[in-house]
């Protein structure tokens, strides 16, 4: 499995033609407590860069766009009634969605940790 | 010690000294004139009534044995009780009438009580929408002249004075821009809104129907034109741009964007909730914009947040006016006002958008707002602008030493001042000094908005404070700030003097109990 990021602060986990996307763990620190996640609806059609998603914090209500195209499979329910589970768990349990790769060349768009991490510095 | 000829000693140090009253607990919770006033329905009981109603005649019930046999939750008071029970309430509310309001972008302006007086007057409170024309013509000649004053402040055609508030506005030009369109038979999808633009914009294209696209600001906190220049074409419906924008900058480039926009075929929607501070200085209409709102419970001093009901007629350029909503007044030459509406429509207003509301549009406000004009005068309303902007400089000036202002060096601002949480230690946040503002006696500014700025407080004095008060707030301010930079650990449990100390703010969000119940399991169950 390969993590990738995205330069709005999304990771994508690639296994297969699979990609579970959510938000980095910068992101959520930069949120603070997150109140509100609004997921795509499973059969959903998304193109790269597609708004596919609402992060809503106490700050400030963000976009979550997709960092790849494909059709959502699979969404994490569980954010409906446990949204803090993003502050908890950015970049695992509290994942966003799952779709299904349509163009696997767009991942070469797509940051890897250590140039993320060289990205979250400069800013 | 200064004494009274009898009694205790008068002046605040002097009682400091005799005792340290935070020991000092009272019988009932409550603080002098800060008391702890229950909920409604906790002081209520059925067995009171602020009415006294007469026994209800037996009524045969046609509801089939499901009427009500429970008694309504309706708390019983008094009128007396009533009456106490608000105004304790209210008096643990901070308003205009109160202090200095700093809220950027709101505007919160001192609301003359003329203004007040002149809405009162029985021939403006006392009417109704459905009224004959010809017993209202004085009310219908109100909101003409307000009609009349707008499109010449504001150099444009035409003006929708319907519509409710900002938001509704913005909906009123994106529809007309809507309307333009189609009625070239040119459907366009794509509405262009830059990262320095209010809020509620992008909400209001995407109401709408359109594709919302960001276009960035440049390192100047304004919109950067050759990424908007790169981005129109055949798709693009439009633009919507703040001006001034949330940053508290004047778009220089504005003429440039709408022309631009206009090559392209699209319409350029102004955002013109900080009309204020260009009021009397610049006019839209000569920057080439189709269509903007002005809210007159803001740059026209109309009470606002709590304290009334909004306004936000739209003004439209030569190319939008004809899709403008229904209805609207119309002045004869013999001085008789009519309405437009749907029954004479078709030869006076044919191509119309259709109606965003049942009747003329905030009659009251309508009032205020001309009241506000007419005792200003044209030279007045430009004074306001200058005063507005003059006023934000001196705060931005007096503070940036301590507070790093993102956008100061590019020049001065209009008329609110951006600050960033540059420099606060101990993990302290914007948040933090905005509650500790609350200790210092005020509401706190704007913050965490505009979006462009990490940890952004934004200021808005408006005109009508002094600067004596002006003065105190930037001393209560950058006391604040110091503190916040300086990394004082209690900034983090502030408030403290407030009636309540710091709420839970995401539980708030995350379990909100909208409704009181006795029912403590409900309660907790709701949870």
């Amino acid at each position: 499995m390969s993590r990738y990021f995205t330069d709005e602060h999304e990771w994508v986990d690639v296994e297969g033609d699979t990609a579970t996307v959510g938000i980095t763990d910068y992101a959520q620190e930069q949120l603070g407590d997150i109140v509100f996640v609004e997921v795509p609806e499973v059969g959903s059609e998304l193109a790269q860069g597609d708004d596919a998603a609402v992060v809503e914090s106490v700050k400030a209500a963000s976009d979550v766009y997709a960092a790849v195209s494909g059709e959502v499979v699979e969404v994490n329910e569980a954010l409906e009634d446990e949204p803090g589970l993003v502050n908890s768990s950015a970049e695992e349990d509290g994942w966003f969605f799952r779709l299904t790769l349509s163009d696997k060349d767009e991942l070469s768009d797509l940051m890897d940790e250590k140039a993320y991490k060289a990205f979250v510095d400069n800013l | 010690m200064s004494m009274l000829s009898e009694g205790r000693p008068t002046r605040q140090e002097d009682n400091l000294q005799m005792t340290d009253t935070g020991s000092i607990t009272t019988h009932t919770g409550n603080r002098a004139l800060m008391v702890d006033e229950p909920l409604i329905f906790e002081i209520g009981s059925p067995d009171r009534s602020g009415v006294d109603l007469p026994e209800a005649p037996p009524v045969e019930s046609r509801l089939g044995g499901l009427e009500r046999e429970a008694p309504m939750a309706i708390p019983g008071l008094s009128e007396g009780e009533t009456i106490r029970h608000y105004t304790r309430l209210s008096r643990q509310n901070y308003a205009i009438d109160v202090g200095l309001f700093p809220l950027g972008s709101c505007t919160m302006k001192h609301n003359p009580r003329l203004n007040e007086k002149m809405a009162r007057l029985k021939g403006f409170a006392d009417i109704h929408p459905l009224q004959p024309v010809d017993s209202v013509q004085g009310a219908l000649g109100v909101i003409n002249e307000l009609a009349v004053w707008l499109i010449k402040l504001t150099g444009m055609y035409g003006v929708a004075m319907t519509p409710k508030a900002g938001a509704h506005g913005e909906l009123c030009g994106i529809l007309c821009i809507r309307a333009g369109l189609e009625a070239r038979g040119d459907a366009r999808e794509v509405i262009l809104v830059p990262e320095s633009a209010h809020g509620t914009n992008p909400a209001t294209a995407a109401f709408a129907g359109y594709k919302v696209e960001d276009i960035p600001a440049n390192a100047a906190g304004r919109v950067d034109l050759e990424a908007l220049k790169a981005r129109l074409g055949p798709d693009v419906a439009g633009v919507m741009i703040t001006n001034p924008n949330t940053c508290g900058l004047f778009e220089p480039d504005m003429k440039a964007i709408s022309d631009a926009v206009h090559e392209a075929g699209g319409y350029v929607y102004c955002d013109g909730a900080n009309f204020n501070a260009i009021v009397g200085k610049v006019r839209p209409g000569d920057l080439g914009i189709d269509a903007m709102h002005i809210n007159l419970h803001k740059t026209f001093s109309t009470p606002h947040g709590g304290g009334g009901p909004g306004s936000g007629p739209v003004v439209l350029s030569e190319a939008l006016a004809p899709y403008g909503p229904l209805p609207f007044t119309e002045r004869h030459a013999d001085g008789h006002i009519t309405l437009v509406e749907e029954e004479t429509v078709e030869d006076r207003h044919p191509h119309t958008f259709g109606r965003m509301s049942a009747f003329h549009g905030q009659m009251g406000m309508f009032t205020r707002a001309l009241a506000y004009i007419l005792s200003h005068g044209a030279d007045g309303l430009k004074q306001v602008a200058e005063d507005a902007v003059l006023n934000a400089n001196y705060i931005l000036r007096s503070l940036e030493d301590v507070l790093e202002a993102p956008f100061a060096h590019s020049g001065p601002c209009m008329h609110e001042a951006l600050f960033s949480d540059k420099g606060f230690t101990n993990e302290l946040t914007t948040l933090d000094l905005a509650k500790g503002m609350i200790d210092e006696g005020y509401h706190p500014m704007t913050m965490y908005f505009p979006l462009v700025v990490h940890g952004a407080m934004l200021v808005e004095p408006t005109e009508t404070e002094s600067k004596a008060a002006i003065d105190q707030f930037i001393g209560a301010f950058r006391s604040v700030a110091e503190r916040a930079k300086a990394g004082d650990e209690r900034l983090k449990s502030a408030p403290h003097f407030a009636p309540r100390r710091r709420l839970d703010e995401t539980q708030a969000a995350r379990k909100p109990i909208l409704v009181w119940t006795e029912d403590e399991d409900f309660a907790q169950a709701a949870e």
